[in-house]
Parts: C-alpha cells; sequence; structure tokens
C-alpha cells in the first residue's frame, strides 16, 4: 500500500563502504551535539515535536544535506524546519542570528491522510502474508527493501498510532504491528547470503495475507 | 553556531532553559549507557528465572532493575544460542534502546550499516571482527517500528566462578547490539 522512496530508506543499497566505526567514541563529539539533543527532548515533552514530525523533517532534508552531514544536524534541522513551519521562529530569525545560511527540509508533499476504521489484528504468528507495493509519497515506517516480498508474522507487538497518519497530527488510529520475518533469498533473490533472515517491524495496513 | 543560534532563539521565548539541557547531556553522558544493559544481561546468565521473564517480557524484566524511559518502553529480548546469532539495525533512522544501552555509536546511525546490515550480515560482522561458522543462521532485526531490541548474548565458556559484577564487566554495547561476542 505504501512506501517510501526517500534517501533515508537505506536498507539494501549498494556502495556506502565498510562500516567505519571509531574506538572509544564519546556520546557527543562537539557540544553543539549535545545541545541538539536536550533541545529535542524539550520540544518533544512541549508537543512541538514528535518521533514521527521529527523523522518525517528528517527524511524531507535535501539528499545530498541528509548523506553529508553528521547526524545531530539532522535533528538540528528537522526541530529548526518544525519551528518554522509551526509559526514559532522564522527563518530570517534563524540566519541572523547564525550570521549565514541556515539550512531547512523541503515542504512536505504527503497527501492528507484517510484514516481506516481503527480494526483488530487480522493475522497471528506463523501466518504468512505479503508486504503492499505502493509509492507514495510522505511519512511510512514500510521500508523498501520489503515491499512486494512474502514473510511470515513471527510476533504480535501491541497497537500503535499509524505513522503515516500520526505525521500529520490527526489522531491516527491505534493499528496492531507485527514482526514479520522474511528469509533472505525473498529479499535478495540469488545474490543473499545463505542461511539468514530478516525480522521487520510493521503496522498492519502494510500487509495483505499471502 | 547555528546550534547556538537555535538555543539562544528558544531560550529568548522562553521554551527552553540552557540548565535543563545541560541536565539532559549530563545524564546521557554519565548515567544512561551500555552499563545499564550489561547488568541485565549478567543477572540474565547467573538467574534462570530472570532470564526467562527476561525473554517472556523484556521492558517489565528490564525495569525490575531500575531501567526504562524514552526508546525503551518497549522491550523484546532475543537470546543467541549455538545455533542462531542475533544482530540489531534501523534501516530508516535511528532506533535504539536508550534506557540500556545509552545513545547509539555514529557507526550504528551510518549509511553503511544501515544499508548492508540487512543484505550482507555475514560478511558485515565479519568485517567488524565477528566471523561466525556457517552453520550459526543469522537472524536481523530491524527495528522500524515501536519494538526495541536488546541482544541477550551466549554467557562465555571459562566464567563459572564469577560474580554478576564481574560478569557485568564482560558485557559490552557491541555484543548487546549483536556485532560483538563478550
Amino acid at each position: 500500500m505504501r512506501g517510501v522512496d526517500g534517501v533515508h530508506d537505506l536498507g539494501g543499497m549498494e556502495d556506502f563502504g565498510p562500516v567505519v566505526v571509531e574506538p572509544a567514541e564519546p556520546v557527543f563529539h562537539a557540544r553543539w551535539e549535545g545541545r541538539v539533543f536536550g533541545i529535542g527532548a524539550i520540544l518533544t515533552v512541549q508537543g512541538l515535536a514528535s518521533t514521527n514530525t521529527v523523522r518525517h523533517a528528517i527524511e524531507r532534508m535535501d539528499p545530498s544535506h541528509y548523506l553529508g552531514s553528521p547526524y545531530f544536524e539532522h535533528w538540528l534541522t528537522a526541530f529548526a524546519t518544525l519551528l518554522v513551519e509551526r509559526g514559532v521562529l522564522t527563518r530570517e530569525q534563524l540566519e541572523a542570528r547564525a550570521k549565514g545560511p541556515f539550512a531547512l527540509s523541503r515542504s512536505s508533499r504527503a497527501p492528507r491522510w484517510s484514516a481506516d476504521e481503527p480494526a483488530g489484528p487480522r493475522f497471528a504468528v506463523g501466518d504468512r502474508v505479503r508486504v503492499a507495493d505502493e509509492h507514495r509519497r510522505g511519512h511510512t515506517r514500510c521500508p523498501r527493501y520489503v515491499r512486494g516480498k512474502q514473510g511470515v508474522i513471527d510476533r504480535c507487538d501491541g497497537a500503535f498510532a499509524l505513522p503515516d497518519a500520526d505525521v500529520h497530527g490527526e489522531d491516527a488510529p491505534l493499528e496492531p504491528t507485527y514482526s514479520v520475518r522474511f528469509d533472505a533469498a525473498e529479499l535478495w533473490g540469488r545474490e543473499a547470503e545463505p542461511s539468514a533472515a530478516v525480522s521487520v517491524g510493521l503496522w498492519q495496513s502494510y500487509l495483505a495475507p499471502a | 553556531m547555528r546550534a547556538a543560534a537555535l538555543e539562544a532563539l528558544l531560550t529568548e521565548k522562553g521554551l527552553v532553559s540552557p540548565e535543563f539541557i545541560d541536565s539532559i547531556v549530563a545524564a546521557y553522558v554519565n548515567d544512561i549507557g551500555p552499563m545499564n544493559g550489561a547488568k541485565v544481561v549478567a543477572r540474565a546468565w547467573v538467574d534462570r528465572e530472570y532470564r526467562q521473564r527476561l525473554l517472556a517480557d523484556g521492558t517489565a524484566a528490564i525495569a525490575e532493575l531500575g531501567f526504562g524511559g524514552p526508546e525503551g518502553e518497549h522491550m523484546v529480548v532475543v537470546e543467541n544460542t549455538p545455533e542462531v546469532h542475533n544482530v540489531v539495525v534501523c534501516t530508516l533512522c535511528s532506533c535504539y534502546p536508550w534506557p540500556v544501552l545509552g545513545l547509539p555509536p555514529n557507526w550504528y546511525k551510518s549509511p553503511p550499516y544501515r544499508a548492508r546490515m540487512v543484505r550482507e550480515p555475514r560478511n558485515v560482522l565479519a568485517e567488524m571482527g565477528l566471523d561466525l561458522p556457517e552453520s550459526v543462521r543469522i537472524q536481523v532485526w530491524d527495528s522500524s517500528a515501536e519494538i526495541r531490541y536488546l541482544v541477550l548474548p551466549e554467557r562465555p565458556r571459562g566464567t563459572d566462578g564469577m560474580s554478576q559484577e564481574e560478569l557485568a564487566a564482560l558485557v559490552t554495547r557491541d555484543a548487546m547490539i549483536g556485532v560483538a561476542r563478550p
């Protein structure tokens, strides 16, 4: 039903090279990182930011900015974007205070969400399911690499607000979520590593019976 | 510069206070980190009933030791065995169990780890120093929804006489993500 095509949706992408591990890495690499983290915690408590609105604001960053900037710059850009969009601050204020350009995320192109009626669990452990294969603008938590793929429900989790609707600040329906296990060969075909599986947390409306 | 600009503007509006930010930073630098998860793992190694509770309801068993909070509200603990090795990733962003592991290291949030761990886990683990025998099945957990995962590593051999505290000192952050063994 929905899938994202954003640059943040990285599962399975090629040619990123080795994982670079920094020995004895500090929690924050510079003072500003900790400040941004703290600001985020406070804005969340105040209702000016939420998990899904922050994620969506990060996903709307220019792709080259997203890939080329340190992690906490994603948060900084998202908070500034959300505060400007909500009229708390203006871009001009930010740039005047920063004495230079202040990159913000692009405007949302997500269509309004017409929520389905709340539904009880449709699946049980062991059921075979297929992930809906649809490209859709806006925020979702259905990764591209499982779209259209078949898997097996390996755990039933609780009902949580559907991110695709929650991001609009609507009363998002609570939907059952599941851990769905995919064999590596189903995801990656003949190049799959042997004896591996990936389990992905998915909302019910991303799934159909297989 | 931009972070300072944002903080200054929000402080002037009375929306944030620098002292409150200080306290949040201090908590995640000093108190909330993998030493918490290590206590959970060590307890599970010495206490069979705790281990069962931990695997049945991770959130509740972790709360018994006093750990909980943001990004730890819905915990699932997955157990390594001689047959199955578990490893955790978040391909879409950076989901990570803060109360037991603290904030994630940069490599966990980096495009190479997020792109490759779901596609070639055995290769990535080998590159990171963990060569698993072919007989071991690899189970990757992509925490794209609300569950946060903690890997319960196998207790190392030759640790029979050790106290819980000594055992906790053997448990690394990387072992609880699943990219290393203790």
